[in-house]
């Protein structure tokens, strides 16, 4: 199952090497990792979405050693949370001259760009979930993709939400104990 | 008023209360060597700065406080390197400190350069490279915060020579400002109260105490918590001292060489208590078959050993000693007489076949000796071990009435810990006896530091178990491999004269009778002494859950007839 975290750290050198360090460390399995600045200089933010085949249990495990780095300030789970998630891509697509009004067709429906055309290829900007991303790059492949680049995916929760914070011991930490089921076994 | 980068450096040590550091000079600290020269600060010349690493750990264990090590760049920091890795394993306080090659030169591979921070990540709880003088004042300020709150740990500082070298103003930062890193205090009330009812509905509790009842100082805590519950009390290697080994609910050691009893108690138990402890594969064995019927509670100041190997029914992440005291006025007085019959019943059945009771057959057995050495120094002394056989008799024939007397390698098992810690740990307490326990092995992994003890005059004691063999690896040998011994026999100096050629005083034992004569004789004698006790060859630990076994499938010492 796949979940998506935000992480909040400081703005410092060899953050993101100590990150990774730690997922390859703790065998977390990374499907993408997006780093970029925020509204405070002091502060970087990461989208991570992570491969958690032991659902709930896996996320509270890279929560709580993603707290053991001094360098990270916040964690959220934004997987199943009202939010906006974005991925861009930028796919080379062949395209022939007498091609390109068939591209440029299926790009409008992806509210896609074409940002540049060589003599026989085009290159497409896409942006929005991955699922529309992916639905985007199977219709383009029988013409034949050249190349492709991802940032990976970014994401925001929607308004007042907040991601889950899921460390045992904090007052709200969306954490359940099922102590009643527990004491019910004999 | 202006100073250089290593003058700070030196200064910000002060303020922290620093006495003694264990180091190696080389071209890239010759800066802070020099400055050194100028500040109370004691310097230990090690022979090898693994040495220096282990003795900077033995010190922060004896002590408390946070211990220092220091090595040049390059091969100086790569020999800390498992110093480092040992310290992290067992949570312990210590700030290493090395030299860098300037700034400008990073990344060319210069001489003596290596990516120090790159190859310490992982085996520090954080680690810095300084690349100017104006950042080593909150550096070191923060490294020692971090080395020693939460859960402690090695913390690295790389300072670059030109940051040793340059001259700036020493401000000096009155407080730590963090934006992450906030361990947990206390924990939440609703927690405590879920726990106070798992503890109600207990029949059969047992509580497991690991190295954190002593890293947060909860011995009295734990005490008066087991008493008012009646609960008694397992221990994990390194939580050997937390609780007085001579109270009615003690039961000793858990885990792979733990007592038939104690284990045989844990798996059948109706809650674990688990004080401090991360569940290792040395205390759990089987994790499918362990403690199957037992609901657990995790006390752990840190949130990630919840759930890491054991899934447990309710966490309580905090300061072991606030969590526990807050326990205490909370749970009511039990008493759990048939439960702790029952153990005892297992008790005096593993007793039978207990090596205590054997006859004398003129062998000398590692744990007879560790029994006279308890019986000799009262059981008050200061002891390191390195690792391996002689170190799992250690921890089940020394019983332990106090904490922070006992300086063992415990989750990296790093052999050649024995020695340089017990200096460590000399410099911690002048006046208390220290022995290092080891073996024929682990003792020449770092044989050099005797000299360190003879130059600095240490008062240890230095107990060799010489069976000619790497015992613990010649015991799995025997027992999972059909006794093809591969690589165990080992052909070692002569360590009486080895020890007369430090200057050393040294005798070799051979029989029981006199045992107990030669430690009188050591601990008479003033300064470093080492004892050759030439003990039985292939004799083995037990009882033994082999490795993945369940906890309850020991292998028993067979009875003596």
């Amino acid at each position: 199952m796949q979940y998506t975290f935000i992480a909040l750290v400081e703005n410092k050198p060899g953050v993101l090497n100590r990150v990774a360090s730690l997922f390859r460390r703790r065998n977390f399995n990374i499907e993408s990792l997006a780093v970029g600045r925020t509204e405070k200089p002091e502060v970087s933010r990461m989208t991570m979405v992570v491969d958690c085949p032991n659902g709930d249990m896996d996320a509270h495990k890279i929560e709580a050693n993603l707290y053991k780095l001094v360098n990270v300030i916040d964690v959220q789970d934004v997987s199943r949370q009202p939010s906006v998630t974005r991925d861009l891509a930028l796919i080379k697509v062949k395209a022939a001259p007498e091609r390109r009004a068939e591209v440029n067709s299926l790009a409008s429906i992806f509210r896609a760009r074409i940002v540049d055309v060589a003599t026989d290829s085009v290159i497409v900007e896409v942006t929005g979930t991955e699922e529309k991303i992916e639905g985007m790059v199977e219709l383009l492949r029988p013409l034949g993709i050249m190349e492709m680049v991802r940032t990976g995916q970014i994401a925001m929760t929607r308004g007042a939400n907040a991601g889950i914070r899921r460390m045992p011991g904090m007052e709200d930490n969306g954490y359940e104990y099922d102590l009643e089921a527990a004491e019910m076994l004999p | 008023m202006k100073k250089t980068g290593a003058e700070i450096m030196w200064e910000c040590l002060v303020r922290e209360g620093v006495e003694v550091v264990f180091g190696y000079p080389g071209g890239a600290n010759m800066p802070i060597y020099d400055a050194m020269l100028n500040y109370p600060i004691h310097h230990v010349l090690v022979r090898h700065e693994q040495g220096g690493a282990h003795m900077a750990d033995g010190y922060a264990r004896a002590s408390g406080k946070v211990g220092v090590a220091m090595g040049t760049s390059g091969p100086g920091a790569t020999n800390l390197v498992t110093g480092i890795a040992t310290a992290m394993m067992d949570s312990s306080p210590v700030v290493f400190i090395t030299g860098q090659v300037a700034a400008h030169l990073i990344g060319g591979d210069a001489f003596q350069e290596i990516d120090v921070t790159g190859i310490t990540l992982p085996i520090t709880k954080h680690n810095y490279l300084v690349t100017r003088a104006d950042e080593i004042a909150e550096v070191v300020r923060e490294a020692f915060y971090i080395a020693r709150s939460g859960r402690p740990g090695p913390v690295l500082i790389d300072i670059c020579k030109n940051a040793q070298i340059e001259q700036t103003e020493f401000i000096y930062p009155e407080e730590v400002k963090l934006l992450g890193y906030q361990p947990p205090a206390r924990a939440p009330q609703h927690d405590l109260e879920k726990a106070v009812r798992l503890i109600e509905k207990a029949k059969r509790p047992v509580i497991l105490c690991g190295h954190g009842v002593i890293v947060s100082g909860a011995e009295e805590a734990l005490l008066h918590f087991a008493t008012k519950t009646q609960t008694p009390v397992a221990s994990t290697l390194l939580g050997l001292g937390a609780f007085p080994a001579s109270h009615p609910l003690a039961l000793g050691m858990m885990g792979m060489h733990g007592e038939a009893h104690t284990n045989l108690a844990i798996q059948n138990s109706d809650l674990i208590l688990a004080f401090g402890m991360r569940f290792d594969d040395r205390v759990t064995g089987n994790l499918k078959t362990y403690a199957p019927k037992a609901k657990k509670i995790h006390v752990e100041i840190d949130p990630s050993e919840v759930h890491k190997n054991v899934h447990v029914d309710l966490p309580l992440v905090g300061d072991l000693k606030n969590v526990v005291s807050d326990l205490v006025p909370m749970v009511d007085e039990y008493d759990h007489d048939e439960w702790l019959n029952e153990i005892n019943g297992w008790k005096s059945e593993a007793d039978e076949r207990s090596i205590m009771n054997w006859p004398e057959d003129g062998k000398l057995y590692v744990a007879h000796l560790v029994h006279d050495l308890w019986k000799a120094t009262g059981g008050g002394a200061i002891i390191t071990t390195d690792v391996g056989q002689h170190q799992m008799w250690t921890a089940q024939y020394y019983a332990l009435e106090k904490p922070n007397r006992w300086i063992t390698s415990g989750g990296s098992g790093t052999m050649g810990f024995g020695l340089p810690s017990a200096i460590g740990a000399w410099f911690a307490n002048k006046d208390q006896e220290i022995w290092a326990i080891a073996g024929d092995g682990g003792f020449q992994m770092t044989a050099a530091e005797l000299t360190t003890a003879v130059q600095e005059g240490a008062n240890v004691k230095v107990a060799i178990m010489n069976n000619n063999f790497l015992g613990m690896v010649r015991q799995w040998q025997e027992f999972f491999f059909e006794k093809r011994y591969s690589a165990v026999n080992m052909v070692s100096p002569d360590f009486v004269k080895l020890a007369d050629a430090h200057g050393v005083p040294a005798r070799r034992i051979t029989t029981r009778e006199e045992v107990d004569e030669a430690i009188q004789w050591a601990r008479q004698t003033p300064g470093p002494v080492v004892l050759e006790f030439r003990v039985e060859k292939e004799d083995a630990v037990y009882p033994m859950v082999p490795a993945g076994a369940s906890l309850d499938q020991m292998m028993r010492r067979p009875v003596r007839q």
